[in-house]
């Protein structure tokens, strides 16, 4: 019954979605305010049935109705709770609804708290909004039904893959569709401004909030995806350049440019058609991602469902969309052409080239993952993009971008010196000389590269710090004027200084792993050790340890670091009778600086056990600065400023009061 | 990163053998036999399995494989390292045998040229078209056209008028 009643809903929701993207339109020469009622409404009203058909999914899951096709697929009574409700999404049907959960939530925030957003383009938004919300609806009505009856319901279902089986994984998606599904709102916000054929600083002021959000959630769940990976796939390995991968890290890209653009044109009122452009192509690179996955086109260890059907289905959907959007933006564009002014060294010049080079960021990236496909259909032979590519591309794209993320907010508006900038920035040039001579010192010479990248790590962050504390004025005035200059700093201030900090930990990460990650292989019997890095890790015995839905034998490791008892690390080898397959688990022992990491592999003839010993210099860095980049973005989007409600034409007319 | 193929039966072949293939969750799957007393030579197995993909996995390297190919890829690999090869010799080998699917790194050749280019390329028109704008920016907004000698009137009536009131 549950089953049904959440389809039915789906229908309704479906219905409400093609309502609210009409009217908006239909009464688009009338007052805003007979529309956005209406609108608003419906905005609401979807949420609540999609939210109603996803609770009777879940309840499907929770109690096992394996009568459904999806539970009977993806779900098993043995599974333990966290992992019944995960599974609602971690199948294709289940995580459409997920996206469309997700879509309507976004639509029905803008409806709740957007009061303060003027009604002609709150109507517009939300009408373009449900134009979406009809297209996924009709998706999964038409191609992806989660609630799909058997007729013949099997006793227990198929299980769920084991290495989903995982905490970390199970809350990766929903965080990674807030990001990539949130950017829908800067499309929206975008497409309805092109409609009315007006942009200017207010419509920047009511767009950044939903893109800062669905920009801090998307990094989040970048982040997790990767943290998973590292202590789940067995070696340390955290980020692949697998084409689903690339396609949420292109949205993340675009995202982060778009971020930035409407600042400037909140501030200056310039970049318009840029931050447009980017509105659209975000949102469109976040469609191509969910073509990538679900329609099997390419190959990946991500790859989510093999069916043609839903690959042309969601083709159509991203041609209607982009392109249309993308049509509109050429006839508009030319009404709503600024003309900013600004000198070649300002602010607004430093944005842009961040622009430019996050731009060119996502194109790379974008030629990368979809080239194989081009060429197979071209020549009829394949090849393979891999990390080899993206390290001798992305990287040195990124490297002026590094740099630049630290003088750019030094820099004035509208004019500034470039020398007068660095010589602002002279502590954190210090720091990064520092740093460089440091690591070239400590490691012989022999890393020049790992040097270069340490000392850009220390830029970032330095540049942050001091860019904080010129504004505060810190050691230049009395201690009184600088507490009250940082009481009165806006919070997006403090959310951009934690934020590019956070990047230089992220960059710090990176260089340590790749630099000076050691590992050791050996054969070892219980009682033997081995030695890497100043540690000896000794095996201390190998036995059976049930599960609740696995056997497994599970390896116990003493480490000890210069003859001193260190730590004790755990590796299981897992196996899953339901689907029988076998996971491994990593016993890794961190100080949120640098990971120890021990795996224990195959037994051989003799009773030796292979064991795989790895040191990880700086690794938790990539995920602790990531972290404090989305903490960041929530900081700034908690400032007041986004708030505040336009100034409104007062309804009475000025009377001139002559001076007394 | 994994996720679970859709098991319907129209896929269910497909599953099956990519799971047989890609044992989930591998470790870095070099095996103690597999790794030669050479260190060097050891090093530069170890660096080329990196470059090398598992053709019947999903999108991994040799040296990240479990699957049976990959360990039998790093094994021919390093027999050709210990007979003398270059790696260039030994990727040459490998793709004579397995196609231009088995680097992960693209071949530079005349098809690829948009990839290997393309970056610059972007990097190139980009800084082409960000120095026209720069430049644009920095001239401002265009100049009004001049008024008519009626508008000029019209202005210099509305400018009395302030004057006098």
């Amino acid at each position: 019954m549950m089953a049904e009643a959440g389809y039915y809903a789906v229908i309704l929701a479906l219905f409400i979605s093609l309502a609210q993207s009409i009217v908006p339109f239909a009464t688009i020469n009338r007052r805003a305010s007979d529309a956005v009622g209406f609108v608003c409404q419906a905005a609401i009203g979807q949420f609540a049935f999609v939210a109603f058909a996803f609770a009777c999914l879940t309840y499907a899951f929770v109690t096992s109705d394996f009568s459904v096709e999806v539970v009977a697929a993806n779900s098993h009574t043995l599974k333990p709770l966290l992992y019944k409700i995960s599974g609602v999404w971690s199948n294709h049907e289940g995580s459409m609804l997920l996206w469309v959960l997700i879509l309507t939530l976004f639509g029905a925030a803008v409806a709740l708290f957007g009061g303060n957003i003027p009604d002609r383009l709150r109507a517009n938004v939300l009408g373009v909004h449900g134009l979406l919300g009809f297209g996924f609806l009709l998706f999964i009505v038409m191609t992806s039904n989660p609630f799909r009856r058997l007729a013949d319901p099997p006793p227990d279902g198929n299980g769920l893959n084991p290495i989903l089986q995982d905490p970390g994984l199970a809350i990766h998606p929903p965080f990674l569709y807030l990001g990539y599904v949130g950017f829908s709102m800067a499309f929206s916000f975008s497409v309805a401004a092109l409609i009315a054929g007006k942009v200017d600083a207010t419509w920047a002021r009511w767009v950044r909030p939903w893109v800062l959000a669905a920009w801090c959630f998307l990094t989040i769940g970048i982040t997790l995806g990767s943290a998973w990976a590292y202590y789940t796939l067995g070696w340390g390995g955290w980020w692949f350049w697998d084409p689903v991968e690339n396609a949420s890290f292109m949205p993340w890209l675009a995202g982060t440019a778009l971020l930035h653009s409407a600042l400037v044109v909140e501030r200056r009122n310039a970049l318009v058609s840029w931050t447009i452009l980017l509105g659209i192509l975000t949102f469109s690179l976040s469609l191509i991602g969910t073509f990538l996955v679900r329609s099997g086109v390419l190959t990946s260890v991500h790859s989510f469902a093999v069916d043609p059907a839903r690959g042309v289905f969601i083709l159509l959907l991203l041609t209607l969309s982009t392109g249309g959007a993308l049509l509109l933006y050429a006839i508009r564009m030319q009404n709503l052409r600024h003309e900013a002014l600004f000198s070649p060294v300002s602010r607004e010049s430093g944005l842009t080239l961040n622009n430019v080079l996050l731009s060119i960021a996502a194109a790379t990236v974008f030629l990368g993952t979809f080239y194989p496909l081009i060429f197979e259909i071209f020549t009829n032979d394949k090849i393979s993009v891999g990390p080899p590519y993206f390290n001798r591309t992305f990287v040195p794209i990124m490297v002026p971008l590094l740099i630049i993320m630290v003088v750019g907010p030094m820099l004035k508006w509208k004019r500034d010196d470039v020398l007068a900038a660095f010589k602002r920035l002279r502590p954190a040039a210090y720091a990064c000389l520092l740093a460089f001579v440091a690591v070239f010192a400590i490691t012989f010479g022999h890393n020049a590269f790992a040097a270069m990248f340490m000392a850009l790590a220390a830029w970032l962050v330095f540049g942050s710090l001091t860019a904080l504390t010129t504004r505060i004025r810190l050691g230049s005035a009395r201690l009184t004027t600088t507490l009250t200059l940082a009481r009165n700093t806006p919070r997006s201030f403090y959310g951009q200084i934690v934020a590019h900090a956070g990047m230089g930990l992220v960059v710090a990460g990176i260089t340590g792993m790749t630099a000076w990650a050691t590992e050791k292989i050996d054969m070892l019997r219980p009682g033997q050790s081995l030695e890497l890095s100043g540690y000896e890790v000794r095996l201390r015995s190998v036995g059976m340890a049930p599960g609740p839905n696995y056997d497994a034998e599970r390896g116990i490791f003493d480490i000890s670091r210069g003859g001193q008892p260190f730590t004790q690390l755990v590796s299981e080898r897992r196996f899953f009778p339901v689907r029988q397959q076998q996971t491994t688990s990593a016993g890794i022992r961190t100080n949120l600086v640098s990971n120890l990491y021990v795996v224990l592999g195959d037994p051989d003839a003799n009773g030796a056990w292979a064991v795989r010993f790895y040191y990880h210099p700086f690794i938790p860095l990539v995920w602790i600065g990531a972290l404090l980049m989305a903490f960041g973005g929530f900081i700034s989007l908690s400032d007041r400023r986004l708030r505040v409600g336009a100034p409104q034409r007062s309804a009475r007319p000025l009377v001139a009061i002559p001076a007394e | 990163m994994t996720r679970p193929l859709r098991s319907s039966f129209g896929v269910g072949i497909a599953v099956t053998f990519a799971l047989l293939s890609f044992v989930p969750a591998p470790a870095r799957a070099v095996t103690p036999d597999e790794i030669m007393s050479d260190s060097k030579l050891e090093t530069r197995a170890r660096n080329l399995s990196q470059e090398l993909r598992c053709v019947v996995c999903q999108n991994q390297s040799i040296d990240d494989s479990n699957a049976p190919l990959a360990r039998d890829l790093r094994v021919l690999l390093r027999e050709r390292l210990v007979a003398g090869d270059t790696d260039q010799q030994v990727l040459d080998y490998l793709v004579a045998r397995y196609g231009n699917f088995v680097l992960l790194k693209p071949p530079i050749q005349l098809s690829t040229l948009f990839l290997w280019a393309g970056p610059a390329l972007f990097l190139l028109l980009a800084g082409v078209s960000f120095g026209r704008y720069l430049r644009s920016a920095a001239a401002g907004p265009r100049q009004a056209a001049p008024l008519s000698a009626a508008e000029q009137t019209q202005l210099e009536a509305l400018l009395d008028d302030r004057r006098s009131a």
